[in-house]
């Protein structure tokens, strides 16, 4: 690999589907789907929301077709990679009686091999969040391992920075530098559409040179850095992250907790459009005669009330108030002590699907200034 | 092999503990029992329903047991199992209690209601390796006398630790003799107990409210929170970290606990809804 950046031209972008699919990949990504941009399965470049930008604001969502012709100029929607990675759903086991015995069947092994097209600098964060959780630790979710192993990322450079976006504070973008196989910055003037194309893996190497690439120049480099920076300082939102950690913790029994929860539903949106939320149950159908129980993990969420529930009385956190305090806590501080990093990757995606628009940043830096007062 | 896949184990014996309370004497459908430690605890569950965290409450030869209240869908199912019927196990998971932390030294045992299970195997242990520690002593609550557990164990015990109870309330038994020990809560029984403070480990598990104020009362009492144990209590739903129910803060019980000592958990205990 002499030259890990190349040029793709835009109307080649079908050969990365085609090389994709030659390689046994099954892609997904971006494309628009009832007035939002949702990942699906996608079969050429056609299949992408082309021209269309999305439009984010606290708990607001509208996309707009801007017929730029460009491929990647909206940031995230409603959709994770872990709708891939880890579906909602994902049978465990079957246990089957006869007799007095019982035996227990584990589910078989996923077979998708996905490649994941357009993932952002943000998400990029989040699946290593994710690995973190369900691969880093002593036991292992070897479903998602399996997956995610097999993955192949495509990287985009995002060039619009949504109104929600808050990567810059969390220092996972918008420039991704590392964790894909290949990463795309879209350049497009009145002269030339192109893919600067950056080779981050071997598994990458091998695709790129199933296309028609050629080497980038210095500028073209500069121009997709160039992207990444005008991107970076358009920031929707920032979040103070020094000292966050201990602060939160430190305030638990602040009041500002209930005065959100006199807006939040406990609807449990942020934590389904989280790309780094993870929580799970467990559901369990049994036949009639009580001889097959299928055990089946499901996506859950800390705003359910039987997520704290254990035997007799009220859930451990019983009001809504402690359940945003347990979410916020969580994504932005203990976390930090759990798992070594922050679980939030900043992409905006709980402030701009929470329906009544409660704001992560903005409701952290309202307990920041609540703390300093008091300091 | 998925982390989630149970073993097939079957009931060997069912021992009734009280009128809610079974225990479960266990072993693997086949092969060898897992080699458990006093504290920690396995996932169990009867078929066609939910896996509960149950700690191990004495550790025989090729058998686990397990005491197991009936409150709600999952134990009510485990409760009612008999001989040579099978069962789902996950485990062991879990921290253990610091026995060796507490060789050569005081030990003091605090267990409200169904927290005496976790302790029994600590107590087995005293049994066996009594010169192991000085002094010992068990100070055990009870809602009332019909709830009283391991009664056949109680004899042994006094022969060889002090063992000190409590009631709540003295609900007189039919078939019993009028309750003649201490009434009130289980920190009353601390200043009884004799102990060198300095030289002590204290093992604690109950109902959390009952392990906060026992934990507080022997801190004023001159132990080091270094050197007090709780066992806590959380929804585990997979036992192994990965399906995030279980947190209290910046611990995963299943993970980092649920034998976590007190300097590092006490601030924890005194926030509501955590």
């Amino acid at each position: 690999m002499s030259n890990r950046r190349h040029i793709l031209n835009a109307d080649a972008f079908d050969q990365l589907f085609d090389a994709l699919r030659d390689a046994g990949y099954t892609t997904v990504g971006p494309t628009l789907h009832d007035g939002a941009i949702v990942y699906d399965a996608l079969t050429c470049a056609a299949d992408l929301p082309v021209g269309w930008i999305d439009v984010q604001e606290a708990g607001r969502y509208a996309v707009q077709d801007t017929g730029s012709g460009r491929y990647f100029d909206y940031t995230v929607g409603p959709h994770t990679w872990k709708r891939f990675l880890r579906p909602p759903r994902e049978p465990l086991f079957e246990a089957i009686r006869s007799g007095a015995g019982v035996a227990f069947h584990a589910a078989a092994a996923p077979e998708e091999t996905y490649a994941l097209m357009g993932v952002r600098a943000c998400d990029l964060a989040a699946l290593g969040v994710l690995d973190a959780v369900l691969t880093g630790q002593t036991y292992v979710d070897t479903r998602y391992a399996t997956r995610r192993s097999r993955a192949f990322v495509v990287a985009v450079q995002c060039a619009r920075a949504g109104n929600t976006c808050f990567c810059v504070s969390m220092n996972t973008g918008p420039r991704a530098s590392a964790g894909f196989d290949l990463a795309l910055t879209e350049l497009k003037d009145a002269g030339r559409h192109v893919f600067v194309v950056e080779v981050g893996s071997p598994r990458g190497a091998t695709i790129a040179a199933a296309l028609g690439l050629r080497d980038s120049t210095e500028e073209d480099w500069a121009a997709a850095r160039a992207v990444s920076a005008a991107t970076a300082a358009n920031m929707g939102r920032q979040l103070d992250t020094t000292g966050l950690v201990s602060l939160l913790q430190q305030e638990a029994e602040n009041p500002l907790w209930n005065d959100i929860a006199q807006r939040c539903l406990a609807c449990a949106n942020c934590t389904m459009v989280c790309p780094t939320c993870f929580c799970t149950t467990v559901e369990i159908d049994s036949d009639l005669e009580q001889t097959r129980a299928s055990h089946t993990q499901v996506s859950d969420s800390c705003f359910h009330a039987s997520f704290t529930q254990m035997h007799g009385g009220p859930p451990v956190r019983d009001t809504t108030s402690a359940r945003y305090r347990q979410w916020l806590t969580h994504k932005l501080s203990t976390w930090h002590d759990q798992f070594g990093h922050s679980g939030c990757v900043g992409c905006g995606r709980c402030v701009t699907w929470c329906p009544v628009g409660i704001d992560l940043t903005a409701e952290a830096a309202r307990l920041r200034a609540s703390h300093e007062e008091r300091a | 092999m998925s982390v989630y896949l149970p073993r097939p184990f079957v009931v060997d014996a069912v021992e009734r503990e009280t009128a809610d309370t079974v225990t479960l004497v266990i072993r693997p459908q086949s092969g060898l029992a897992p080699a458990m430690k006093a504290g920690q605890f396995a996932m169990l569950s009867a078929f066609g329903t939910g896996e509960v965290p149950i700690s191990v409450s004495r550790i025989a030869r090729d058998r686990l047991h397990h005491t197991i209240r009936h409150v709600g869908e999952a134990t009510r199912a485990l409760t009612a199992l008999k001989t040579g019927d099978s069962l789902g196990f996950r485990g062991p998971f879990g921290t253990a209690w610091p026995l060796a932390a507490a060789v050569g030294k005081d030990l003091l045992v605090l267990a409200g209601g169904l927290g005496l299970a976790p302790l029994r195997p600590v107590l087995d242990y005293v049994m066996n390796h009594r010169d192991r520690f000085a002094r010992v002593s068990v100070l055990y609550g009870t809602r009332e006398v019909s709830q009283v557990l391991f009664g056949r164990d109680h004899k042994a015990w006094r022969s060889l630790m002090s063992l000190r109870m409590t009631v709540d309330h003295d609900v007189r038994q039919p078939d019993c003799a009028p309750w003649s020990g201490q009434v009130g809560v289980i920190t009353k029984l601390i200043p009884k107990a004799t102990y060198d403070a300095q030289n002590t480990v204290a093992m604690v598990c109950g109902p959390e409210i009952m392990m906060r104020f026992s934990a507080r009362d022997l801190e004023a009492s001159g132990i080091e929170r270094a050197n007090i144990h709780v066992s806590l209590e959380r929804n585990m739903k997979c036992a192994v970290g990965l399906c995030g129910h279980c947190q209290l803060s910046n611990f995963l019980v299943c993970r980092d606990g649920a034998v976590l000592s007190y300097d590092r958990v006490a601030p924890l205990l005194t926030v509501r809804e955590l």
